[in-house]
């Protein structure tokens, strides 16, 4: 069983909703970036996202585009969120999920990154661009190395897909909650409660809702019917505004306990 | 053995050996299936290809001539050196064949909005001129950068109805044009129809693009044959994304004693770092939905090309140009913004036909080529698109020399 796994059954027993939250690895630098990972797994998300900047990251809107150009710029790359993931793991077990397009994966070698994200204690990955249909040339060597590959399923995919990426993946499933970029927004559209309702009822494996929540209110709202929601683009927000700035790790957590609480 | 491998792709998932495929977010899948099944149902339509004929024809003014360069051959000394001319094309470029047919597919897919993407501003014009015959609403993405050196096709593309937007991300060129279009597309992608312009891209743009590309290098085969008879010696094309250049060597790649050669950007030098020579100097990796070769650093983040033309300025080339330079069935140099200059004002001169500056990379080349070759061989040139765009950065790069002497 994962990490993952473990978390979900954790989070099942205990009948509480899970919290999933996004930042960049190495935004806005390597050590900054460390302080705000441990600030909200200390304030209760249950599991990390740790996004690998990509100079073209194509599904993602302003605020995480912006997040990916400050680490390149302070020299993030893929050994360097490897390191990351290594120095959360010292103090902490929450499970990590390496986030991320597959152009630096596959450059860094998917062999050689799977035997260094496992030792770094990784738990999985995410691989925004490589759907069903290319995972193949990836993800037997992820699941040989122990690790989970977060299956995604859009608004646009349809049951069969859904039914399809469900069983290839492992850990949990990645709600896409809308059409559309990352980002902040002020409301769900008016399917996603349905939606969530369905899938969640025809898959196997947890379903996390993921795009645009920003809120308490609106993670309660995306988890109605799901076993999770993913909050990434209004936690990057905080970062964005503090920066390395002394507050900024407290002010997270402030913003992540109050997510959490709303979903307990 | 080689060439017949060369007929198996791609596979039914637009795979080129290792290249093509689709990189794309989830969200953009299912539309990616609709469209591959849209498109290979149109292709087989009778109707569909009765009206896209008919548009080639009559609207963009198909056939283009196969011209014979009689004093650019003197000049080179050697090959005797034919001129596709797609400058002639409706438009001013080649640009206008794959806006046409994926037009009609849109139409026939019922998407009542066409965005794209654009370098040089020839697809966007192509893509806008087509919109406003259909009566479409449009909307192209360009770089800021793009914008700046294409301000007339940036105004053309106005005056056609569309709605231009810079993009200021990244480089502010073709591959940020790129990323922000996707963006648009994965955001409206249920009723919009995104019109690609290159092929590159995931599937099946790349088998699109070459497929209604592929005109020129038809009527290619069939002008030189009443000309010369036979076949070309060597045909020589640009390569930017690689459109123009996949139309028409696809028709050649079944014939393997045609050399293929594509010409690629080294800007300001291949040892400088500031060039758009993917194939020459990229590494395998995956960009805009589809693994090619890429202009990339070491920990695959994609670098800025550089390109005095705005077509070949991309740090991307199409997944089948990838595939034909790894099976040797074709073969990439580069040519510097300096010698390409040259060849825009070499064709200028001896022949009263002014390229755009990405089809003077291949003027460049195919003299140079045409030079070392004997007399009885042949040389094939695609003139992409004609040079009025170009007129302001020539201007700025010359201060006023060359005019009057």
């Amino acid at each position: 069983m994962s990490g993952i796994d473990a978390a979900f059954r954790r989070l099942r027993s205990s009948g509480e909703k899970g919290l999933v939250v996004y930042l960049t690895a190495g935004d806005p630098s390597p050590a900054a970036s460390l302080a705000y990972l441990r600030a909200a797994a200390d304030a209760g998300a249950d599991i990390l996202e740790v996004g690998v900047p990509f100079s073209d990251p194509t599904a993602d809107g302003p605020t995480i585009e912006a997040a990916s150009g400050r680490a390149l710029a302070g020299g993030m790359t893929v050994a360097g969120a490897l390191d990351l993931v290594a120095g959360f793991r010292r103090t902490h077990a929450t499970p990590v999920v390496l986030f991320g397009y597959y152009n630096p994966f596959f450059r860094y070698g998917i062999p050689r990154l799977c035997r260094h994200a496992r030792a770094a204690g990784a738990d999985g990955f995410l691989v925004v661009d490589l759907p069903y249909e290319e995972s193949r040339e990836a993800v037997p060597t992820m699941r040989e190395a122990g690790l989970d590959w977060i299956p995604l399923a859009a608004p646009t995919s349809g049951m069969e897909r859904v039914l399809e990426v469900d069983k290839a993946g492992s850990g949990f499933l990645y709600l896409i909650s809308l059409t559309g970029v990352t980002g902040v927004r002020r409301s769900l559209p008016p399917g996603v409660a349905a939606w969530t309702r369905v899938v969640s009822r025809a898959v196997r494996l947890p379903v996390a809702v993921g795009f645009g929540i920003s809120s308490p209110r609106m993670a309660r709202e995306a988890t109605r019917h799901a076993a999770a929601a993913v909050v990434g683009s209004a936690c990057v927000k905080v970062v964005e505004t503090h920066g390395r700035g002394r507050r900024g790790p407290a002010e997270l957590q402030r913003f992540v306990r109050s997510l959490k609480s709303a979903l307990r | 053995m080689r060439v017949r491998k060369l007929f198996r792709v791609p596979d039914r998932r637009g795979h080129f050996g290792p290249f093509g495929g689709r990189y794309v977010a989830e969200t953009l899948m299912p539309a990616l299936i609709t469209l591959s099944e849209a498109y290979r149902a149109a292709k087989k339509d009778p109707a569909f290809r009765k009206e896209l004929a008919a548009a080639l024809r009559d609207y963009a003014g198909r056939p283009t001539p196969l011209y014979f360069a009689e004093r650019l051959t003197r000049e080179a000394g050697g090959a005797r050196i034919y001129i596709k001319r797609e400058d002639l094309a409706h438009t001013g470029s080649h640009k206008i064949n794959n806006t046409l047919g994926q037009g009609l597919l849109a139409r026939r897919m019922g998407k009542g909005r066409i965005i794209a993407e654009t370098g040089a501003g020839q697809h966007g014009v192509a893509t806008a001129t087509i919109c406003a015959r259909m009566g479409v609403p449009c909307e192209v993405y360009m770089g800021e950068e793009d914008v700046r050196r294409q301000a007339l096709n940036v105004f053309r593309m106005r005056l056609l109805g569309t709605k231009v937007n810079p993009v200021t991300s990244g480089s502010r060129t073709l591959k940020d044009a790129m990323n922000e279009a996707l963006r648009d597309w994965v955001t409206h992608v249920r009723t919009t129809y995104y019109l690609i312009g290159s092929t590159a891209g995931p599937h099946p743009y790349p088998v699109m693009v070459r497929d209604f590309q592929s005109v020129i290098g038809r009527e290619a085969i069939r002008q030189f044959r009443n000309a010369e008879g036979g076949l070309p010696t060597a045909v020589v094309a640009c390569v930017g994304g690689g459109s123009n250049a996949m139309g028409i060597f696809a028709p050649f790649i079944r014939f393997p004693r045609v050399r293929l050669v594509g010409v690629e950007a080294a800007g300001k030098g291949l040892s400088t770092g500031r060039h758009g020579a993917t194939l020459s100097r990229g590494e395998v990796g995956v960009l805009h939905g589809s693994k090619s070769f890429v202009l990339q650093d070491r920990d695959g983040q994609v670098l800025e090309a550089h390109s005095i033309s705005a077509g070949l300025d991309y740090p991307g080339v199409g997944p089948e140009h990838a595939w034909l330079k790894t099976t040797g069935r074709a073969r990439y140099v580069s040519v510097t913004d300096a010698q390409a200059l040259e060849g825009f004002h070499l064709l200028s001169r001896l022949e009263g036909i002014q390229p755009a500056l990405e089809s003077s990379h291949a003027v460049s080349y195919a003299v140079a080529l045409a030079r070392r070759m004997r007399r009885s061989e042949t040389v094939i040139l695609n003139l992409s698109g004609r040079g009025d765009k170009d007129m302001a950065i020539l201007m700025e790069r010359m201060g006023g020399r060359g005019v009057g002497n």
